[in-house]
């Protein structure tokens, strides 16, 4: 199949140029391209990105197929401009075995939208108390290559360094949900002023940070390699820049809600805004974006977490915590990010595809926008401006805190190796 | 007034009316023989507790029976609540089912909110009789009720609230209300008993109790549960006790004029001394009377002027 | 009932009925019909007790008690007597703040209670006293005086004394003034018409 994309900007820069696809690789860039015998898509002042890649995602299957099937979460991310995602661990079964991850695999290759990179749980039902079998994990047909215990922090300080000494055998990393949980019982909001107001129990950001700290420590120390979920504080910021500094093996990501929302949404009690880590304050979504911008932060990952509406549609404190993410990642990096200026489109490729590419170390994606790259791209309308529905989401739930929100840009058009999954809204199975 | 979640809800004019109504009601209901108005005949008003409490959920009772509304008690225990109902159905049931009001104690923050939300539509007011950690308006009215009937108007005067604010849905009611009536407020407690946060709140806080006493016109007492002694908050109950709790020899720094209040249950030995209790000097015992007339007074407010539940 | 509005009325829509002169005189008057009526003398002195409705009727039925005292030598107990709490139009209404109620001391039981208000309009009010009169216990007899009945009655009820009957259309308002609630005496007719 070919494809020609005419008159985009590559990375949102310089003049139009029209990218020839063929054979899942982007054959010729130039001005003109003779349109013979390809299907022409016009493409007129569209952005052109390396596919996104996400990673940390929860498609739910196997075990809550009512919330996401890896089918309906893989449609998000193609209309997302996703064209890998990292399938959390924390299914029912817990991907803590072979059997699991090469069942999410084979899942993801059935649906065919994006490719599904099962992550495998650091340790045995995510219990934190003895570590799973990792080699093995790495070694089958899934390919892991990132472990976590997301949702649930690998606490267990002689644990954590077992796992970041023994996946250095394996070329993995590390991935953690920092939350010191002794700190954080019965947690409920960011502690600080709004949750006092509200009665809700606190989490305070230093529960993230001393893990935080702690695991740089420890990354350093046995020379493996360290990624921080979900980056919520102005002080695990600070924590990365010194441990980044001193050469430490540690990549972050932030959430696209952590750099738009803030705790004071909180206030109406609808649990739609619960997640883990909570949201925070101003401060902390101000020096996020910095954080981004500057790279101290690596990457954006959506920790996208679709929930049914009887665990949201309840008190606060029964509430699952967690928001969907992959159909408004771009739009609300766009406009957090990109017309803040603290990022140009270039920078969106590097914190949106390429930095988390080269993290869960995926050969093909994330590659640079050559002739003779793969085609995995994200083909973004910087001037749509489009009010979020979740109704209209391809996932099942319908968890999404934008509600309503009128967000900028879109994507257009995405495609896996040459192969449309996405364009103008709709799915290309 | 179509809810009360949330202390902060009520403006000084709001909350003027209501405790203006519930001292006319308690001076009309004083030494009758029929302690019982027809004002909301033919109303329903459902109490839903979630949380054990005797007192608050009898003072709703009596006080919507008194004013002829009919009252049904839910409790947890006896109801399809046990059977793993979602909080929002058995609302919905309720109101579907007539209630023209509904009064909500749960164990969650918010709790109250989210029902008044899910109910918005169908005209059934709600009443927060606590939720959480968050707020128990009615108590801090009744709390003001006793302290103005004691100090009279409470412009200027100075209330001090101790105990464990951290974990106190009466506290945060009290700091919104006592504002909103002009007083101000000082927090007294143990670091580890104070929100982080607290700033926000705009009423100083301070560790010491000596200190503030002499210039306090009344002390709030505020309930330290079992658990959070055995939480780690403070490291024993004689040690608590020692800085703040209320005996004889505390009272002494207290100005003549000045109230002991306390929301009850009270931890004798601990939080107030028994010779302190038992003295001239609390208004415990007003608190609970005028609890009947304040909550008498919100079912009033809230109730009349609707035409309720259409059904 | 007198019009909410009654004080606020624009001067020049309105008619004046009873100066405040004739206030006097009318108030005058219905002591005597009181004291005849109830055979108020010493020997009968502990039986009557005055009962105003608040807002007017209150300092009205202060006012009758002290003619009372004035022609006849005999103190009759007053008090005030709210009865928001009984009225049948609860539903419809705002809520409005509660007046003060106030029983003498010697209570109701086994008494002659005079109910008095300012303007006998729907009867509704008077049908609101007699039940709230009755929580508060049971009184051998009552009666009703009213300084102005302006007909349109709604339910069985006619007064005792009447200082004046106004014959009125539904549309008009009755304002009664009175000077310790609005700062002077008279009583006003007016077109209200947003009744």
């Amino acid at each position: 199949m070919s494809a020609l994309l005419r008159g985009v900007l590559l990375y949102g820069e310089g003049d139009p140029v029209d990218v020839l696809v063929e054979d899942g690789v982007i054959a010729r860039i130039g001005a003109d391209l003779p349109a013979e015998g390809v299907e022409v898509i016009e493409a007129q002042g569209k952005v052109l990105l390396p596919g996104f890649v996400d990673l940390h995602t929860h498609l739910r299957e196997p075990g809550r197929e009512d919330t996401e099937t890896i089918a309906t979460g893989s449609a998000a991310a193609a209309l997302g401009g996703y064209t890998a995602v990292f399938a959390m661990a924390n299914t029912d079964p817990v991907a803590d075995t072979q059997l699991v991850v090469e069942h999410v695999w084979r899942r993801g290759q059935e649906a065919g939208l994006v490719d599904v990179h099962p992550v495998g749980a650091v340790t045995v039902g995510l219990k934190g108390e003895k570590l799973a079998e990792l080699g093995t994990m790495a070694r089958s047909a899934a390919g892991v290559r990132v472990f976590s215990d997301d949702g649930h922090c690998v606490h267990d300080p002689l644990l954590m360094r077992r796992a970041l000494e023994y996946s250095k055998a394996l070329d993995a990393v590390i991935a953690q949900h920092a939350e010191e949980p002794r700190l954080t019982v019965g947690a409920q909001a960011n502690e600080g002023e709004v949750a006092s107001r509200l009665g809700l129990a606190g989490w305070p950001a230093v529960a993230e940070e001393s893990i935080v700290a702690r695991d740089c420590l420890l990354a350093k120390h046995t020379g493996g390699r360290l990624h921080v979920c979900h980056v919520s504080t102005t002080g695990t910021v600070d924590v990365l820049r010194w441990a980044k500094a001193r050469g430490t093996g540690v990549s972050a990501e932030v959430t696209p809600h952590h750099l738009l929302l803030t705790d004071e949404l909180l206030a109406s009690y609808d649990p739609v805004n619960k997640v883990n880590p909570p949201l925070r304050t101003s401060v902390d979504v101000q020096a996020l974006r910095a954080a981004l911008a500057e790279g101290i932060v690596d990457c954006v990952a959506t920790d996208h977490a679709p929930h049914a509406p009887q665990d949201k549609d309840c008190e606060w404190s029964s509430a699952r915590p967690g928001m969907l993410g992959l159909q408004t990642a771009l739009s609300v990096v766009a406009q957090t990010m990109v017309i803040t200026e603290l990022l140009d489109w270039r920078g969106v490729a590097r914190v949106m595809s390429e930095r988390p590419a080269q993290i869960a170390g995926l050969p093909d994606q994330g590659r640079p926008l050559a002739e003779g790259e793969p085609a995995n791209l994200a083909l973004v309308d910087p001037d749509a401006r489009w009010t979020v529905r979740g109704a209209d989401f391809a996932s099942i739930s319908d968890n999404t805190p934008f509600e309503g929100m009128e967000l900028p840009a879109r994507v257009v058009l995405t495609m896996l190796r040459g192969r449309i999954t996405a364009h103008e809204g709709k799915v290309c199975g | 007034m179509k809810h009360l979640l949330s202390a902060a809800d009520l403006d000084l004019d709001t909350a003027t009316a209501v405790l203006d109504t519930a001292a006319e009601l308690k001076a009309t209901l004083l030494g009758r023989e029929v302690r019982k108005l027809p004002t909301l005949r033919g109303r329903t008003v459902i109490t839903m507790f979630y949380e054990n409490s005797t007192r608050t959920r009898v003072s709703f009772e009596i006080a919507g029976k008194w004013m002829s509304a009919d009252v049904i008690n839910v409790s947890a225990s006896g109801s399809s609540v046990n059977k793993g109902e979602s909080l929002r159905d058995t609302a919905l049931t309720l109101s579907a089912a007539g209630a023209d009001c509904v009064i909500v104690r749960h164990p969650a923050s918010g709790a109250a909110h989210r029902l008044a939300g899910w109910l918005g539509h169908t005209g059934t007011g709600v009443v927060n009789a606590g939720d959480g950690m968050h707020e128990h308006p009615t108590q801090a009215l009744l709390d003001a009720a006793t302290l103005r009937e004691r100090l009279g108007d409470l412009r200027g005067r100075r209330i001090g609230i101790v105990g464990d604010i951290l974990h106190s849905r009466v506290a945060r009611s009290n700091v919104h209300l006592l504002a909103t009536l002009g007083a101000e407020v000082v927090l007294i407690a143990p670091p580890t008993l104070v929100p982080a946060g607290v700033e926000a709140w705009k009423v100083p806080v301070s560790y010491n109790l000596d200190a503030e006493l002499p210039g306090l016109d009344a002390v709030m007492l505020l309930r330290v549960q079992a658990e959070r002694m055995h939480g780690g908050f403070f490291p024993s109950a004689r040690e608590y006790s020692i800085a703040y709790g209320l005996n004889e020899n505390r009272m002494k720094l207290l100005p003549e004029h000045a109230i002991v209040l306390h929301p009850g249950p009270m931890l004798r030995g601990m939080e107030i001394s028994s010779a302190v209790a038992d003295s001239e000097r609390p208004a415990i015992v007003d608190q609970v009377s005028n609890g009947v007339h304040v909550r008498m007074a919100v079912l009033y407010h809230l109730l009349i002027g609707t035409e309720g539940n259409a059904l | 009932m007198a019009s909410p509005s009654g004080a606020a009325t624009d001067p020049a829509e309105r008619r004046e009925l009873l100066s405040a002169g004739d206030v006097a005189r009318t108030v005058a008057r219905m002591a005597h019909q009181v004291i005849e009526k109830t055979a108020l003398d010493a020997a009968n002195r502990a039986s009557v007790v005055l009962l105003g409705i608040p807002s007017r009727g209150a300092p009205l039925a202060a006012r009758l008690a002290e003619k009372i005292a004035e022609f006849s030598g005999v103190k009759v107990p007053v008090g005030a007597l709210d009865v928001t709490l009984y009225r049948d139009d609860l539903r419809r209404k705002p809520a409005r703040p509660l007046e003060h109620t106030q029983l003498p001391e010697c209570g109701v039981d086994d008494r002659l209670v005079v109910l008095v208000d300012d303007v006998l309009f729907s009867g509704r009010t008077v049908r609101a006293a007699l039940d709230a009169l009755r929580d508060h216990g049971r009184p051998s007899a009552v009666q009703l005086a009213v300084l102005v009945d302006r007909g349109h009655r709604e339910l069985p009820i006619r007064a005792d004394y009447v200082g004046k009957n106004v014959p009125t259309a539904r549309s008009e308002d009755i304002a009664v003034h009175l000077s310790e609630v609005d700062g002077d005496d008279g009583v006003y007719l007016s077109q209200g018409g947003q009744r």
